[in-house]
């Protein structure tokens, strides 16, 4: 390397591009000579946090990732499971939190772009979007700002690709004022023999670049990922890609196309650290090395320097390595698509990966290193301290029941989010199988009688009480998503959203959900088998609640046999399913009462878990029942409530007699819980098969009339649940 | 029964359509891409919905000039039927073979919803099967929607019967509260002179059978099947 460029090395430099000194020691020790800048600016995105999982990884390690069903777990671009009869499910969520609070549309557009590439570069068609999106409080001067733009995002490119958001969350908590979070989560659907894969196996090989040319946006996205946020974030807005969905549509029609003869070796998307990560990435799993021109990189912008190249974040581009003589095959497909192919280099058997431009050797550095090479931190921890229970009778009752519930389905939290998945296409490709509002998206598996099941959950108040319970919690909820709608639970996706992973109370939060998920997957056997870490999420030292986003994803076996939320039949009774002890502790009732959440969350028993789902997964494939909800955030009365609005029909309600306060019944929010609507006949069936389980049910209430009864209260007309439930979210929004 | 779907970069309800086109008539369905020249022998073409060229510059703007649009124009005028659908609609505005544009939803905001629509002319090969002022369900998705023509065009629409589909309420009213995107006197579809050029906004072929939940949309697949019969 030329000596006057090594000198431009100088320690704010190397700060700039946010690798500590003893990290910077470590490459010196490595190269045995100075970097060059590119080299620099190459190492410091392969090391960074977003990119080299630096602190999680040591304990991501710890989680379940295997299975009769996997067929790919993480370390690919997408997890992928086997749903019988040659189809396969690939699947993967992913964070793009810091861009979208920098700048919402462009930041939640290209966070859909980029999980969608993840799992067409695995050989499958994306068929459905989910999301899962966290803002600040709703009174916060940019929530508004926020929620519109990243809706619009997120609406924009994956409608314009022709994939269905399905599905996912909307949440509000004052802990995300400063740092929202953006977590976009992909389905896609492949045969299972023909799965693509990153690894470049093969010397000689010609690597080829395909899609969007590349510009200089999002230079160092991956390493401001990888950074708290101070008052001066909003200067970052250049480091924002900028996505074309028009292009990656295209991309997935000729990626797929190519994809169905067999002259791909590897194929990889370039996400975060764009050219840098894919080549290196790539080069190592197959063993090689790796030469690259860059004089032949499709280029949108005069004078681009290597180091630009190299670092480049530009949206919609892939890189492949093609059978030797294939090129023109596949450069065919590309064009009458009209997108750029170039052939930028080829594999070789140095283990070195070279980058020339104009003639001159701008990196040569050691393949394997340079991917494996980043420093793996343990970093300290504290355990978060166990809250204590707070019992039911400690929170005050309520004035009226029915009047609570009504304030409660009006509120941020609970209010219809219609406003939201109404921008979002969720029917075309004509196989959604169930709107937004139910526990779980379903698409059918195109020409088949299947469906594949979808959810995305996280409580982030239990996690902040309770990491491990927390996260166990946001395990079982997805679970039994999964479930009420009749599906085979198979594996999951998680998307570890975290603050400043350096403080040891928030490696704390990290390690205890770590814990959780090992626990809840372990026992429903319900593998990880792909996910995303996020963590420096604080904004002037101010960390967001821990948030393990749980995608996961089922399969119903025959969708004869599908569930949905929709009360059906005038006469049928309410069942509730499950051990209930009146939790109030971090309810929404509790919020809604005292104007706080405290104590700890409820607890999950995972036994109960399992039997209580295995028993309506039972019920609903023997028709027994004719709907199905599960009880979640503001416990059982806004269950019920929920499916007299899909119903469009009233329930009386039964008073509760137990022993627990009449308020907990209605809402608590104690977990491994269901309501089943069925005959007066087989409720009674239900209640008894219960019992042989040793799980309570009862009856809670009976179809009929157009309104909420409970004896004692002023009935609530469905009509006017429904206004209530429907406008927060447009009256907010400004849009009534 | 043969089919014809244009494919545009970009469109992405051309295999839906062609799944709802096979499913009903049971014909063959071919797929055109829209650098070719000249339509294949056929009974009905299609131009389905989506992002043609990603919407940029206008919608159906560039894909009006699309090399295949030629002969879509020339076998429209000869009398074969030509159903556009959401972004098809917007593609046959601005070839012309339709009156008027599809502008920006009057909410600025894309918008999926099932919406009720008035059966206002049966007149058609592609509403032979509905009665006369019928109230039927179709889902819309899209961001452009919001119909606009002249006060004349909108009058001469009106006069010759060719506004085809209305947004209504359950009560076959055409309120502001019925209508999705702001068009103008609520249309959601029109149809040229001869009344063998259709556009519409919503997707039929969205629900077009029970598992979709709905069957209205099978019933305009239906209508040509009859028509041609």
């Amino acid at each position: 390397m030329d000596a006057k460029a090594a000198a431009s090395i100088t320690p704010e430099v190397v700060a700039e591009h946010g690798l500590a000194p003893e990290e910077y020691q470590r490459l010196l020790e490595i190269l045995g000579r100075p970097p060059s800048l590119t080299e620099l600016g190459i190492f410091s995105v392969m090391w960074s946090e977003h990119c080299s999982y630096k602190s999680s990884r040591v304990w991501l390690s710890q989680l379940p990732t295997k299975g009769p069903q996997v067929i790919q777990g993480p370390g690919e671009n997408a997890g992928v499971v086997d749903l019988g009869d040659g189809d396969a499910v690939v699947f993967k969520m992913e964070s793009h939190n810091h861009p979208s609070f920098i700048e919402p549309y462009q930041g939640a557009a290209t966070g859909v772009g980029g999980i969608m590439r993840d799992v067409f570069t695995m050989g499958a068609r994306p068929v459905a979007n989910l999301n899962a999106l966290r803002f600040g409080d709703p009174s916060h001067p940019k929530t508004r700002h926020l929620l519109a733009g990243v809706v619009a995002g997120i609406g924009g490119y994956g409608n314009c690709t022709g994939v269905p958001t399905v599905g996912g969350e909307t949440n509000f908590d004052p802990g995300y004022n400063g740092n929202i979070l953006v977590n976009a989560m992909c389905v896609g659907l492949a045969k299972a023999d023909k799965i693509f894969y990153s690894a470049a196996k093969g010397v000689g090989l010609p690597v080829v670049y395909v899609g969007s040319k590349t510009g200089r946006d999002g230079i160092h996205g991956a390493t401001m990922a990888s950074a708290e946020f101070d008052d001066k974030s909003a200067e970052k807005r250049p480091t924002v890609q900028v996505g074309d969905p028009f292009t990656e549509k295209l991309l997935i029609e000729a990626c797929l196309e190519l994809m169905a003869s067999d002259a791909i070796v590897a194929i990889q998307d370039m996400g975060a650290a764009g050219l840098t990560s894919s080549t290196s990435e790539m080069a190592d799993k197959g063993g090689v090395g790796i030469e690259l021109d860059l004089d032949r990189v499709p280029q949108r912008e005069l004078n681009m320097t290597a180091y630009e190249m190299m670092l480049s974040e530009s949206q919609e581009r892939m890189l492949m390595i093609l059978k030797p003589g294939r090129e023109a095959e596949a450069e065919a497909i590309f064009r009458k698509w009209g997108l750029d192919f170039a052939v930028i280099g080829h594999t070789t058997d140095t283990g070195r990966m070279i980058v020339k431009h104009k003639g001159a050797v701008e990196a040569d550095l050691p393949v394997a290193t340079l991917a494996n090479s980043a420093p793996r931190y343990e970093r300290p921890w504290m355990p978060t301290s166990p809250p204590k229970v707070i019992l039911p009778e400690w929170v005050p009752a309520p004035n009226s029941i029915l009047g609570t519930l009504k304030t409660m389905m009006s509120g941020p939290h609970l209010a219809s989010r219609r406003w939201v998945w109404e921008q979002y296409d969720h029917t075309v490709m004509g196989d959604t199988m169930q709107q937004p509002g139910g526990d779980a998206a379903v698409v059918r598996v195109h020409g088949t009688n299947k469906g594949i099941a979808a959810t995305c959950d996280v409580t982030p108040r239990y996690v902040l009480a309770d990491p491990v319970m927390g996260t166990k919690q946001a395990v079982v909820e997805t679970w039994r998503n999964l479930i009420a709608v009749g599906a085979d639970p198979l594996a999951i996706t998680d998307n570890m959203n975290f603050g400043n992973p350096e403080r040891p109370e928030i490696m704390g939060q990290f390690v205890g959900a770590v814990q959780g998920m090992k626990e809840a997957c372990a026992a429903l056997k319900y593998p990880v088998v792909s996910g995303n870490v996020s963590l420096y999420n604080e904004t002037n030292g101010v960390a967001i609640p821990p948030t393990p986003a749980i995608g996961g994803v089922g399969l119903v076996p025959d969708l004869a046999h599908m569930a949905d939320i929709v009360l059906e039949a005038e006469g049928n009774l309410l069942v509730v399913i499950g051990r209930e002890s009146g939790h109030l502790g971090q309810s929404l009732y509790q919020l809604t009462a005292t104007g706080k959440v405290e104590g700890a969350p409820p607890p999950v028993d995972l036994a109960d878990e399992i039997k209580a789902g295995n028993l309506v997964r039972t019920l609903i494939r023997e028709t027994k029942v004719s709907a199905v909800h599960d009880v979640s955030d503001g416990g059982l009365l806004v269950a019920v409530a929920e499916m007299a609005l899909a119903g469009n029909v009233g329930v009386q309600l039964f008073p509760y007699e137990g022993k627990l306060p009449a308020h907990a019944a209605w809402f608590g929010e104690d977990q491994g819980r269901y309501v089943v609507e069925a005959s007066p006949e087989l409720a009674e069936e239900i209640i008894e098969r219960a019992r042989l389980l040793a799980l309570p049910a009862r009856v809670v209430g009976k179809i009929g009339g157009d309104a909420l009864s409970l004896r004692g209260e002023t009935a609530l007309p469905i009509a006017d649940l429904r206004t209530a439930h429907e406008s927060w979210f447009p009256h907010y929004m400004g849009t009534t | 029964m043969k089919s014809a779907v244009v494919v545009f970069p970009g469109s992405n309800c051309d295999r839906d359509v062609k799944v709802a086109l096979e499913k009903v008539t049971g014909g063959p369905v071919r797929m055109v891409w829209h650098a070719e020249t000249a339509m294949p022998a056929t009974d009905l073409i299609v131009l389905p919905g989506g992002f043609a060229y990603g919407d940029y510059l206008r919608t159906g703007a560039m894909a009006a000039h699309s090399p295949i649009m030629r002969d879509v124009v020339a076998k429209a005028k000869s009398g074969i039927p030509v159903l556009g659908i959401c972004n098809g609609f917007q593609v046959l505005c601005e070839a012309g073979l339709l009156p008027g544009v599809l502008m920006r939803n009057a909410s600025l905001k894309f918008v999926c919803r099932d919406v009720l629509l008035k059966i206002e002319q049966t007149g058609t090969p592609f509403t032979s099967c509905f009665q006369q002022g019928e109230v039927i369900r179709l889902s819309v998705a899209h961001g452009d929607g919001n119909y606009f023509a002249d006060r004349a065009t909108l009058e001469a629409l009106e006069a010759d019967g060719r506004v085809v589909f209305r947004y209504v309420d359950k009560a076959g009213q055409a309120t502001p509260e019925a209508n999705p995107n702001g068009a103008q006197h609520n249309i959601a579809g029109i149809c040229d002179a001869q009344r063998r050029v259709l556009g519409l906004m919503p997707h039929p072929e969205r629900l077009f059978e029970p598992m979709l939940g709905g069957t209205d949309g099978r019933r305009i697949f239906e209508s040509v099947l009859a028509t041609l019969h």
